[in-house]
Parts: C-alpha cells; sequence; structure tokens
C-alpha cells in the first residue's frame, strides 16, 4: 500500500499513469481493454460520423493524426493544395481515442481494482497454468475484438505478433549473448522458403512448385509441421555463423553474419526452381489470428524458459566475460551454438509465419530493410529482456504504420527515434529485466 | 601421487620464452605460493594449467592424468578451479546467479528440459539454488544474494568470486592475487578466508601473490618465478632472504612486508 501511494506522488509518466490506472493488476488493464474493444464495436462507426472523422480510426486515431500532419508537410515542401477543414481530425480524433479507450479503460479499471486483486489473489492459490490460461483467453479475446472491426487491424496485429516473435529471437543473440549478429532475416528467409516449399509444394497447384501432391482435407493441421520443418533449416543454416562465432567477435561476426545474409538472400535469387526473384506465392491461409497467437505464445514461453534457466543464464556469462565462465565449467562452445541454434530456430519459425500472412514471398523482402527493422526493434525496445522484445517489436511496428502517410520522412523520424533512445538509454527502453510469469500476472496490491 | 603434477612446462608467445621448464607439485591439502616480479609469467602459469593456453611443451597432470590439450572448461570441471586477478566477475548477474553458474557442469537436465521448463530442471535449479546459498552463507555473501556484483563493495566481490570458485568443486584451486588493492584489513579478512576454505575443503591452494606477509602465513612451499625461470624454491623464509631473490626485486618494485 506505502509503495503504491509513494508511486502516485511520483512525477512523469509513471505517477500519471498511476494517478489513474494504479493499483490494478494485469487482469483489471485487461479487462479495461476487453470492455474498450467491445465498446468500439456497438459506438465506433456513430461515433466516428458524429465527430465528422472520414472513417472510424483504425490505430487509436494515430493514422488519422498522422495523415493530416502529412498533408501540411506536403503542403511545406511540396506546395500540394490542403484542405484545411482537415485539421478538425486532430481534436475529433483525440476525442474518439478519450471515449473509446482512454475514459473507459480508467473507469473500468478504477471499478474493479479491488475485485480483480482479489480475484488474481485466489487465482494464486491454484496452478500457475491456470492464471495463464485466463489471461491468456482475456488477451486473446481483446485482440480477437479488436481486430474484427478491419482488415487493416488484422494484418497489422498479426504482423506485430510476427515481430514480437523475431525480435525476442534476435535478442537472443543480440542481447543475452552480447554478439552484433547481422544473419536474421536471412535465418526468417531460410524459414520462409522453407515452411512454404512444404505447405505451397504438398498442398497447392502451383505453377512453380507443381501441384499439389496431396490433397488431403484438414491438410492445415500440417501447418505447425511446416513451421519446425523452417525452423529446423534455419537452425542448419544458423551452423555456417555459429562455427566462426567460436573465433571471432564483435565486428568480425557482424561482417560475416551479414556476408551469410547475402549469401542467403542471392541463393534464393538464383533458386529457379524455388521462384527466384519473383518468389513463391499462394500459400495457404494457415495464419490466422488464433494460430498466430497460439505459435508466439510458445515461443515466448520456451525463450524466456531458457534465459531463466542457468543453461540459458550462461549466454549472459559468455558475454560479459568469456574466460570467467570457462573457468566456471561453462561449456562456452555449446553456449553459443546453442544461441545461434535456437534462436535461428524461431526466427526460422516466425518467417515461415510472415510467409503465410502474407501468402507471398520473395528474396528482396529479407534484405537490409528488413534487418534494420528487426535490430531497430531489439534496440529500441531493450536487450536482455522479454519485455523490451515486447515493447520494442510493438512500438516500431506501431510507428512504422502510424508514419506511413509521411511516406520518405518516416525514414527520417524513426531512426532519429533511435538516436535519441541510444543516447539516452544506450541499452534499450526495458533492458535486463526478467520477465517472471507471476509477478506479472499476480494482484498488485496488498491491502 | 601428487594431486597436481606439472612437468616441464615451456610456452612462447612468438619469439619470448615466457615459461621454461616449470616444475611444480601440489600433495592434497598443500598451500603452494608463486611470486616474483611483474611481467615474471606468474600469470602465464596459471593460464597454462587452466588451459586458457595450450603449453608447447610438458604435462599438466591432475591425480595422473594429463589434462594438456582439454578445453579449460573441461579443466575447470575436472577440479582446477581459479580466481582471476582483476576478479572477472560478470557484471549484469546477480551474486546468487554467479555461484549458480559455477554449478554448470554438474547440471543434467539438458536442453529440452530449459526450453520446456521440466519437472527435472525445477529440481536441479532448486537443489542448485540451496547449495549456492550454502557457499554464499560460508563467505558472508547471502544477504547480497539478488543484487548485482557491481554494487557490492571491493572485499564482498572478492569473496563472492572465491565462493564461485569453490562451487565448482574443485580439487586444487590457483589463487591470482587475492589480496590486490586491498587495505591491511581486508588483506587480514582475506587471509583467513582462504584459510577457512582450505580446512573446509580440504583443498590443496596455490597461490600467486605479491604480498610476502600473506605467502608467509599461507604457504608451506613457495617459488620464486623470474623471467619464466624458478630462481628459488622453499620455505616462505628461505625464499624471502635468498640474495638472488631480492636482487631480482630489488630495483623494480618495493617489498610489502
Amino acid at each position: 500500500m506505502a509503495a503504491t501511494s509513494e508511486l502516485k506522488q511520483q512525477k512523469g509518466f509513471k505517477g500519471l499513469y498511476f494517478r489513474f490506472y494504479g493499483g490494478a493488476p494485469l487482469l483489471g488493464v485487461l479487462l479495461g481493454f476487453l470492455v474498450c474493444t467491445l465498446w468500439e464495436m456497438i459506438i465506433g462507426e456513430a461515433l466516428a460520423s458524429v465527430l465528422l472523422l472520414p472513417k472510424m480510426p483504425i490505430l487509436f486515431g494515430l493514422v488519422t493524426m498522422s495523415k493530416v500532419f502529412a498533408g501540411l508537410i506536403n503542403l511545406v515542401i511540396k506546395d500540394t493544395p490542403f484542405e484545411w477543414f482537415t485539421l478538425i481530425h486532430v481534436p475529433m480524433a483525440m476525442i474518439y481515442f478519450a471515449v473509446v479507450y482512454a475514459v473507459p479503460l480508467a473507469v473500468v479499471i478504477r471499478l474493479t481494482g479491488r475485485t480483480a486483486n482479489a480475484v488474481a489473489r485466489s487465482l494464486q492459490q491454484l496452478p500457475l497454468i491456470v492464471t495463464v490460461l485466463v489471461h491468456l483467453g482475456f488477451m486473446y479475446a481483446i485482440f480477437h475484438f479488436w481486430a474484427e472491426l478491419s482488415d487493416y487491424r488484422l494484418i497489422s496485429l498479426k504482423l506485430t505478433l510476427v515481430a514480437v516473435l523475431l525480435t525476442l529471437s534476435l535478442n537472443i543473440i543480440n542481447g543475452y549473448m552480447g554478439e552484433f549478429s547481422c544473419s536474421h532475416p536471412g535465418f526468417m528467409a531460410v524459414g520462409a522458403y522453407m515452411s512454404s516449399f512444404f505447405t505451397v509444394g504438398l498442398f497447392v497447384n502451383d505453377k512453380v512448385l507443381g501441384d499439389a501432391v496431396l490433397g488431403i482435407p484438414l491438410a492445415f493441421l500440417s501447418f505447425p509441421l511446416a513451421l519446425i520443418f523452417g525452423g529446423l533449416c534455419a537452425s542448419a543454416s544458423a551452423l555456417i555463423v555459429a562455427i566462426p562465432s567460436f573465433r571471432t567477435r564483435g565486428d568480425y561476426l557482424a561482417i560475416i553474419s551479414l556476408a551469410f545474409l547475402f549469401i542467403v538472400k542471392s541463393f534464393f535469387e538464383n533458386m529457379q526452381s524455388l521462384g527466384g526473384s519473383r518468389g513463391i506465392m499462394g500459400q495457404p491461409d494457415w495464419a490466422t489470428l488464433p494460430v498466430i497467437f497460439i505459435v508466439v505464445v510458445i515461443g515466448v514461453w520456451a525463450i524466456n524458459n531458457f534465459v531463466n534457466s542457468t543453461l540459458g543464464k550462461a549466454l549472459n556469462a559468455v558475454r560479459d566475460d568469456e574466460m570467467a565462465a570457462d573457468a566456471m565449467t561453462v561449456d562456452t562452445r555449446k553456449t553459443k551454438m546453442v544461441a545461434f541454434l535456437f534462436g535461428a530456430f524461431w526466427a526460422g519459425l516466425a518467417g515461415g509465419l510472415l510467409a503465410h500472412v502474407l501468402r507471398f514471398i520473395n528474396p528482396a523482402m529479407f534484405g537490409i530493410q528488413k534487418l534494420a527493422e528487426v535490430l531497430a526493434m531489439v534496440y529500441f525496445g531493450g536487450l536482455n529482456s522479454v519485455y523490451g522484445s515486447i515493447v520494442g517489436a510493438v512500438s516500431i511496428s506501431l510507428l512504422g504504420e502510424v508514419l506511413r502517410p509521411l511516406e520518405i520522412l518516416k525514414w527520417i523520424f524513426i531512426p532519429l527515434l533511435l538516436i535519441l533512445v541510444m543516447i539516452y538509454r544506450p541499452t534499450g527502453l526495458v533492458a535486463f529485466r526478467e520477465f517472471d510469469v507471476r509477478k506479472a500476472f499476480g494482484p498488485k496490491e496488498v491491502d | 601421487m601428487p594431486l597436481l603434477d606439472v612437468k616441464d612446462m615451456s610456452h612462447s608467445f612468438g619469439g619470448l620464452k615466457a615459461v621454461s621448464n616449470y616444475n611444480l607439485t601440489l600433495e592434497p591439502g598443500q598451500i603452494g605460493g608463486l611470486i616474483g616480479p611483474n611481467g615474471a609469467g606468474k600469470t602465464t602459469i596459471f593460464n597454462l594449467i587452466t588451459g586458457i593456453y595450450k603449453p608447447d611443451e610438458g604435462e599438466v597432470r591432475l591425480e595422473g592424468t594429463n589434462v594438456v590439450g582439454q578445453r579449460s572448461n573441461q579443466i575447470a570441471a575436472l577440479g582446477i578451479g581459479r580466481t582471476f586477478q582483476e576478479m572477472r566477475l560478470w557484471r549484469h548477474m546477480t551474486v546468487l546467479e554467479h555461484v549458480k553458474m559455477a554449478r554448470y557442469s554438474k547440471l543434467s537436465y539438458g536442453l529440452f528440459g530449459a526450453f520446456l521448463d521440466s519437472p527435472k530442471r525445477r529440481r536441479e535449479e532448486e537443489a542448485s539454488t540451496e547449495l549456492a546459498m550454502e557457499y554464499m552463507q560460508l563467505f558472508g555473501v547471502d544477504q547480497y544474494a539478488d543484487q548485482l556484483v557491481v554494487n557490492l563493495p571491493y572485499g564482498a566481490q572478492r569473496r563472492v568470486e572465491m565462493a564461485r570458485a569453490l562451487a565448482t568443486e574443485p580439487k586444487v584451486l590457483l589463487l591470482d592475487e587475492p589480496t590486490v588493492g586491498m587495505t591491511p584489513e581486508e588483506m587480514v579478512d582475506m587471509i583467513s578466508v582462504v584459510r577457512k576454505a582450505h580446512e573446509r575443503f580440504n583443498l590443496a591452494i596455490f597461490l600467486i601473490e605479491h604480498r610476502l606477509r600473506v605467502v608467509r602465513e599461507l604457504c608451506q612451499h613457495v617459488q620464486a618465478l623470474v623471467f619464466g625461470q624458478v630462481l628459488v624454491e622453499g620455505t616462505p623464509d628461505e625464499v624471502q632472504n635468498h640474495p638472488k631473490v631480492i636482487e631480482a626485486y630489488i630495483g623494480e618494485q618495493e617489498i610489502d612486508f
């Protein structure tokens, strides 16, 4: 109790957050979000037209605002006509956000805070798995209803979930082990191609890969197999990077892994039997929201398990002082190898998911730009932290979508933001934080 | 059969002969010392014994088996533990994690146990935490269990390093200047810590020291190393007063009694 009231006194964002939402366990916050999404389903459309918005705001009204901003910028630099009327969209989008999200969230959290804490406490008496399933159920319900309102939301959400897995898998190598590996889009490409090869080759009539070999109904049940196959192939390809990592570190490993990325890219560009530079398309539509949600949850769970075990902490020991790690009986070779193969496995799996979300892949997707994106997510969110990877992946994905109307200027804003983060928080926003399920899902206030 | 037996070990870096024809025998429970001016090759000898460098010639036998050519983590797991002059603690890890890490080679739950959080993993991790707490209590650092080592006072960091080295369950413990940078009070404290470890685990200890007081109090047998060669060996008093040793030190640095 004392701790919470102290937090309420705090200035700045943390204090503000606690004044409105303080003391609520995650369960209460999730309930609040669920109410918001249901509320939006009821009044969203009507409210948008009352507020003179052209259509219902998709990403919390942020895109609406950035469109106005982009119009103004174009007026200044390109002299394109600007409809001054659209300025009204900015306050209206804010009102929309307040009415649909901020206020109901605060009200629900306030009203249910005590009950939610009591529920969270009684959940603690039960096995951990029950607590986890309840929270995940709530999360999935929020995602489901929120994404139901627009296809654009659905695909953004899917891509963001895939990005979380991808970021976390890179964090194993670049954060937990502290190497600088640039090969991740390469692992993704291998995973994406191999899982597509599996699904398209077996179950789809395709110009490049030929007619379906198998045409059984319920073929989508083999999707996990396809993903795992992709992940394993990515792991196997990671051996090429893992072996030099015994001898080189730092800049040299960065260069070797970058070279690997280009090798993979040009390999797929020149493999005519895999579609060459045109790639593969027509992946079956199996990467639905529930599938992605489950895969990402399993991925986060397995990675979190690993990094919290002594075998996983060995990555930190290798990073902070390899010689000492050796002297303390840590098998540093095995540790590095595992980090690369395990990271590559999940990257390959994320690549497979991505291929089936977009339902089309080509080698150009897995180049330097992808590398910059995923590195930005890791370093923005925070090294050595599951929270950080989630924060990084979500915020960079969201920023990318929000700043889309700014077109090329987007690539000035995002790097600028990254530079600022690197200056003020060199290890990222939420670095070196352990993810403890019990703590995260437990009650917040003891009263 | 001696516990640790180093025979005719030599090593050079390029044209520089860093260690030549070095011999050492340590019996179980014996404490040996190695002194010598800066740059004499003392730490190199440690690095050769623990497998960080591979000796050009010679043998390192632990309980009769030659360990030359094994990787340093394997040698550590066989029972040659060590500490470092510059401590080499892991700056982003807590004290408890340090001591648990030293149990790495004793864990058997395997990678999939780690990924899937198997019951075996939970049991082993719990047992390892308990054992780590015992080591930490022994060296009086258990109250810092969940703190990052960088936030600890210097003396406590040194004790964490000792706890970590002993948690690997070594048969021979190599201490590289355990009292470097310490105040006289901390030094006295460290001497008793080393004694305690020695009595409790019945270890053989081999230490590098510049402070002759530490050597006199702890060691039964001392070697003086100059330019990679053992000049004199014997009891601490014999070595300390030997004219050759005094000659090697004078002009180089003061002897700190």
